[in-house]
């Protein structure tokens, strides 16, 4: 039997039977992941000092290649760039065929598993479950902005560390400011 | 009972004289505010590229629905396409909910179809994911789902409110439109759904159309939340209703049709029935006496996909309407008469 088309995001085969196991292990222990996160998100930008020096723009590269061996087993992760695992109950929704990041579309079985993958848990009937079980799930609440397909491939933990620690401005631009 | 004067305006082929406090200029909002029971219903599109077979198709329910919708490739099969029914509805002077479905258009499309609609006289827009293309006759066809219907429903808000595309580049004129969304209260993860809806409402959703109900209970429940969450007095629910031809037919909907959830009592009940397709009727009517009375419920979406001839029947039947007539060709105020009115 032919495998159903479906959307990839990371350019990605469908998932295979079972592959999945890991990803319902992140959200089973989504508690403890939120925990984590929380030191996790000090540390990283407790290294933005070192991203900056090195530049965030040359860092880019290993930064991405490290997050992308991390959390691509533990989450399925399909390095779309702007990670919302926190607000979707550790339950990346880039692993749904639709893509969907604001919740399920009504074709759920009632099994709770994927219209189009029966085989697969739906990725937001987990989500659900993993948000109830940690301290901040309301954020699944949280409407979601479409996706912006240019940071494909990119590391959301750079992108973490440029929006709470920006660069500073080149030399030439405060040099500028300062004399104008 | 005539329609009410406000349902009609002076050409059947234009949207309405404006009214204050309404989003669109389309004969749906107005029914809704108004408190009236409202009757949509679902146009099954042709699979050919003529009109008259589009005319023919929503002539059956013609003085029996507030509005009709006309599906957007459902169930991810190809058929003439929403936007273009939906101008061809507005040109007699009905009513049309236009639905797009995230599965087959990007952003740019999406954005630029609405315009044309909105030009065109569409007033009613309902924002869907969209089936998956595995249960479609085009299986090897790529998926688009650029924008989630959330998402969707906020670029069709931005556009209207704001008057500019996601972009943030300036409409010279914004479209009016009253927004819908579909939600599906029959599908897990069940505690999820009326949050759902409120994200959707948060995100622009007026009106909110369900998938079948089968399963009232279920519903009840549902709409227990929803009035909790104060959400049926920010967006109007319809019910999805619909007729099952016989049990087989329920059988088979309920293996192959995503989101369709048909409780084992109902199939028995068909099942025990002399006349299943009767039965499926009387079913039908029955249970839209019932979600009728549920607080919260502003009116009824009937499906009745190869069955539209009994939408009139079932209208008529579960007495929803209380007398009333939706608008009709021949409500509409001709030409000559206030002519001569004026020669003499």
């Amino acid at each position: 039997m032919l495998t159903p088309a479906a959307f990839e995001p990371a350019g990605r085969r469908p998932p295979m039977v079972g592959s999945w196991r890991p990803r319902l292990f992140a959200v089973r222990h989504a508690a403890a992941a939120e925990r984590f996160y929380a030191g996790f998100e000090r540390v990283l930008l407790a290294l933005a000092p070192l991203a900056r020096r090195v530049g965030y723009d040359r860092a880019e590269g290993t930064v991405a290649l490290v997050e992308r061996a991390v959390k691509g087993p533990l989450f399925d992760c399909r390095m779309c760039g702007q990670c919302v695992l926190s607000s979707t109950g550790m339950s990346c929704p880039m692993n749904c065929p639709k893509a969907l990041r604001n919740g399920p579309c009504g074709g759920v079985r009632q099994d709770g598993t994927c219209e189009v993958y029966p085989d697969m848990p739906c990725v937001w009937v987990q989500a659900w479950e993993g948000s109830r079980r940690m301290a901040d799930g309301d954020r699944i609440a949280e409407a979601q902005p479409p996706v912006d397909h240019r940071l494909k491939g990119t590391s959301s933990w750079l992108r973490v560390m440029r929006a709470k620690r920006p660069e500073p401005a080149p030399e030439g631009a405060r040099k500028g400011a300062a004399t104008g | 009972m005539r329609p009410h004067p406000d349902d009609i305006g002076p050409e059947p082929h234009a949207p309405l004289p404006p009214l204050p406090g309404h989003s669109s200029r389309g004969r749906l909002e107005r029914v809704l505010r108004r408190g009236e029971f409202a009757v949509t219903a679902e146009l099954n599109p042709p699979d050919s590229g003529d009109a008259e077979d589009v005319y023919e198709r929503a002539h059956i329910f013609e003085g029996w629905v507030d509005g009709i919708n006309a599906t957007d490739g459902s169930g991810a099969h190809c058929h003439m396409s929403s936007v273009a029914i939906c101008a061809l509805l507005t040109r007699i002077g009905y009513s049309p909910v236009m639905q797009i479905s995230c599965r087959d258009y990007n952003r740019i499309a999406i954005q630029g179809n609405v315009l044309g609609a909105a030009a065109l006289g569409v007033c009613n827009v309902l924002a869907l994911t969209g089936d998956g293309v595995q249960c479609g006759d085009h299986p090897e066809a790529k998926p688009v789902f650029d924008l989630d219907s959330t998402s969707l429903l906020h670029t069709l808000r931005t556009m209207r409110d704001e008057q500019r595309f996601l972009s943030g580049r300036k409409l010279s004129s914004a479209p009016q439109l009253f927004l819908g969304a579909a939600e599906n209260p029959f599908a897990p993860p069940f505690d999820f759904r009326p949050l759902r809806l409120a994200k959707k409402i948060a995100a622009g959703a007026q009106f909110c159309q369900t998938q079948y109900c089968f399963d009232v209970p279920r519903f009840r429940q549902f709409m227990a939340r929803v009035r909790d969450l104060g959400l049926h007095e920010k967006c109007f629910i319809l019910v999805g209703v619909g007729p099952l031809a016989s049990a087989r037919t329920a059988k088979w909907m309920r293996a192959n049709v995503a989101g369709v959830h048909i409780p084992d009592p109902v199939i028995a009940r068909l099942e025990g029935a002399a006349d299943q397709k009767r039965e499926g009727k009387r079913l039908c009517i029955d249970i839209i006496q019932e979600v009728r009375e549920i607080p919260g419920v502003a009116g009824i979406h009937v499906m009745a996909y190869r069955q539209e001839e009994y939408v009139s029947e079932i209208v008529h039947e579960s007495g929803v309407l209380r007398g009333r007539t939706p608008w009709r060709r021949d409500f509409q105020p001709r030409l000559e008469a206030v002519e001569s009115l004026g020669s003499g």
